[in-house]
């Protein structure tokens, strides 16, 4: 089933191959070289790191709300020494009815080397790409994918020593996570963490055990991809998890689905006792925003087990590095980059595209 | 349509006929609108010293009754910046279609005699014979019947709302029953809207994998069940016989409900897109909207079934849905873009290679698909024939050659089409449309 993904020829559509758009399009080795630019660029004095970048122009294109993302893929530019600007639908001709297209097109005549996209409908990283040829960096679209979310969960799991000294080193293969269980929990339907992490996981040797209620998570998820399964019973769940990553309800994008929240507390809450009972070594991760007394108690969300704000400080590493390879900053660990003052080239033919 | 136009001999073809059964080398002699002779070769070069006929060369050509597609949109009125009567039946004549039937949800929606009329005046400059199918219910808002006879009159070869179902029970059973006496087909859009709001695909597996709200079978072969238990309580009240014609069937399931129904002795067809046996939903992958249209792809259990039906006969027409689109409102994100996509010039050459050529259907049976059996569907007199007599509905194609269709040389004014750069087979030579050479290579 994963092979219709795998074999998707993302050279025939003219999409730049510095995208990051979804966690199936990298392999292991292209993992391993991200996390490993991640930590190379972190543990960089900050002088040097500002000019990995330097002068280069990345736009932040937004339609839907964000605090960590947004701010950790500015704050990780500007580390790197590359400006940023800010459009988000609220405060930019998106009012008037610009088109994603035009919006695009516009930010790319305007000098915008890379485009880091949040966006409501699902898909509109991969038509921002083909429109505009340029690097994009898919920031969250609709439900479908947060492929930096993934990276930046994994190496908080590898820097939790879940691929020995290798992994924290950021040198993984596909056995690093070999024996390992990552269980995604709640509102799986809706959320593109989940699928980002439920791609990219199992490349490392990870089995996915998606748990939610029916309503939340159809039983063809299962069919996203190998390692992957379905478990509605969370206690079972989380007798098998060497990381439990809880996930917000997305009461925004439910839209008719009823839910009764009492029940789903009952049913699937990470609280204090179930994680003692259940999962007294288990990594506890949650992408974010949380909404305490849901998904989760706050004694957990802030207790010896929980990650969850290294997950938000591992957020500016892994844009950094995914921010580097967009724009071509792949050599950056070498000694000097070339002073490359001109700008860089708009890259013919890779425009507008039927 | 009314100017004399020339005789027309089309000499050294093979003919095939399924309406007739011929399946020879034949010249067939085109008069007056009609066909006027179909005879052994050479026998018809006498009318050369007669009459000046224009001659169309056929050799190694197959010479069919022209296509005849029962579910089109042209878009006019109100749309004409997706498309034209003009430019949609230039479309239609470039893919061998003689005859199209045209959905009533233009703006204004197609529900009075007097939109009926105009579509067909000659002053939309149609290439080939447009016949309307008119609204079932007024404004296609589900409440009230429009006026049947009068539609009918008017020129209306069926009722629906496409794009839209008859959803509720009593309403349809209205329709149905106005329908039967009026002498019309009421053609479904099967889809029960109550179920997908704000879907864009298919339910299953390839719509979670994508984030997209997906469209269940339930949704198509719950309204085809409905329809049919209302066909059967219909029967067993009044005795009457309404005819359903379900358009653009998709589903396995709604299928099976069609085969049940007609095997209950109800009067009921179904149609199926080329789409819908060619493409499944895996090959929206890339989030192309070219690829989105309603119904939507399926999976491949669905369209096996499809092929499968075409096969066995259960399924009645293929007809292309051919739903004309501007570029900008399809590049737009996934969700926003509208369904639909073009169709008229890709029906034969998917229907070679997917039922011909892959699944080894006879060539007289594609034709009779495409050409023969969506003219009984909609009772639509001497079409889907080349017998003398019929009219003058003529394609000319060569099944046994290849080509490339490009959407940016369609004659539509759209070019919403997932099969840009397809290689297909049957290249079309010629179409004539009741005598008239419509499309013709050079």
């Amino acid at each position: 089933m994963t092979e219709r993904v795998a074999t998707t020829n993302r050279a025939t559509t003219g999409i730049h191959e510095g995208c990051l758009i979804s966690a199936a399009q990298l392999d292991v080795a292209e993992v391993s070289r991200i996390l490993s630019l991640a930590n190379e660029l972190e543990s960089m004095g900050f002088k040097k790191r500002a000019k990995v970048l330097e002068g280069r122009r990345a736009a932040l294109l937004f339609y839907e709300s964000s605090t960590r993302t947004r701010t950790s893929f500015e704050l990780a530019a500007k580390q790197l020494g590359a400006t940023t600007t800010l459009v988000s639908d609220k405060s930019s001709s998106i009012e008037k009815g610009e088109s994603l297209k035009d919006t695009g097109l516009t930010l790319r005549a305007l000098g915008a080397e890379c485009i880091i996209l949040r966006h409501p409908s699902s898909g509109a990283a991969e038509m921002l790409a083909r429109f505009t040829g340029l690097p994009v960096l898919n920031a969250g679209d609709g439900w479908h994918e947060h492929p930096t979310q993934s990276l930046l969960d994994l190496r908080t799991m590898l820097s939790h020593g879940l691929g020995g000294e290798l992994g924290a080193a950021g040198q993984v293969d596909s056995r690093t996570l070999a024996g390992k269980t990552i269980a995604i929990v709640g509102d799986i339907l809706h959320s593109r963490v989940a699928r980002s992490n439920a791609l990219l996981l199992p490349k490392l040797g990870a089995r996915v055990v998606l748990c939610g209620p029916v309503p939340l998570l159809p039983d063809a998820a299962e069919e996203i991809g190998p390692g992957v399964s379905v478990e509605r019973d969370f206690i079972a769940t989380l007798q098998q998890s060497d990381v439990v990553m809880m996930l917000r309800i997305q009461k925004e994008r439910l839209a008719g689905l009823e839910l009764d929240l009492a029940e789903y507390i009952a049913g699937y809450q990470l609280d204090e006792e179930r994680l003692k009972k259940y999962a007294p070594k288990a990594l506890v991760l949650h992408p974010g925003p949380i909404i305490r007394g849901l998904e989760l108690t706050a004694e957990v969300a802030d207790g010896p087990q929980s990650a969850i704000e290294e997950q938000v400080h591992n957020g500016v590493a892994i844009r950094m590095a995914a921010l580097a390879r967009a724009l071509g900053g792949k050599k950056v660990g070498k000694k000097k980059k070339k002073d490359d003052d001109s700008k860089p080239v708009e890259k013919k033919g890779k425009g507008e595209r039927k | 349509m009314s100017e004399s136009v020339k005789a027309v001999l089309i000499r050294g073809g093979v003919v095939v006929d399924p309406s007739s059964g011929v399946e020879a080398e034949r010249d067939v002699l085109l008069r007056d609108g009609l066909v006027a002779a179909v005879e052994l070769p050479g026998v018809l070069d006498a009318v050369m010293e007669h009459e000046q006929p224009e001659v169309v060369d056929a050799s190694e050509l197959t010479v069919a009754p022209g296509l005849v597609d029962i579910h089109v949109h042209l878009r006019e009125p109100g749309q004409e910046y997706k498309e034209t009567i003009a430019t949609g039946t230039r479309a239609a004549a470039a893919g061998g279609y003689a005859t199209v039937c045209c959905m009533p949800n233009t703006t204004p929606v197609n529900d009075t005699p007097h939109w009926t009329a105009w579509m067909q005046a000659p002053e939309r400059e149609g290439a080939v014979r447009v016949h309307p199918i008119a609204a079932a219910t007024v404004g296609s808002m589900g409440e009230t019947l429009t006026d049947y006879n009068a539609l009918r009159d008017a020129g209306a070869k069926g009722v629906s709302d496409d794009g839209k179902p008859i959803l509720g029970d009593a309403i349809m059973m209205s329709a149905l029953l106005a329908a039967v006496r009026a002498g019309l087909p009421v053609i479904q859009h099967a889809e029960d809207t109550r179920l997908t709001g704000g879907c864009s695909m298919n339910a299953g597996a390839m719509a979670f994998r994508l984030g997209l709200r997906g469209m269940t079978v339930e949704a198509e072969a719950g309204i085809v069940e409905r329809d049919i238990r209302l066909l059967e309580e219909i029967r067993q009240s009044t005795g009457e016989m309404p005819h359903l014609h379900v358009a653009h069937i998709s589903t396995a399931r709604a299928l099976a409900a069609v085969k049940r129904g007609r095997e209950h002795g109800l009067h009921v067809t179904c149609e199926v897109a080329p789409h819908h046996f060619a493409l499944t939903d895996e090959a929206l992958v890339e989030y192309d909207t070219n690829y989105k249209m309603n119904p939507p792809l399926r999976v491949e259990a669905d369209r096996e079934a499809m092929l499968e039906g075409l096969l066995d006969g259960s399924i009645d027409a293929i007809a292309t849905d051919h739903a004309p689109h501007a570029a900008h409102e399809k590049e737009q994100e996934f969700e926003r873009a509208p369904n639909g996509i073009t169709g008229l010039e890709t029906a034969l050459g998917l229907s070679l290679k997917l039922l011909h050529r892959q699944h080894k259907m006879p060539l007289s049976r594609v034709i009779s698909l495409l050409s023969t059996m969506p003219s009984e569907v909609l009772q639509l007199r001497g079409c889907g024939s080349l017998s003398v007599g019929s009219k003058a509905n003529v394609v000319i194609f060569d099944p046994s050659a290849d080509w490339t269709f490009h959407a940016r040389r369609s004659k539509s004014k759209s070019k919403n089409t997932p099969f840009d750069g397809w290689r297909l087979p049957g290249p079309v030579h010629c179409t004539i449309s009741e005598g008239r050479i419509v499309y013709r290579v050079v």
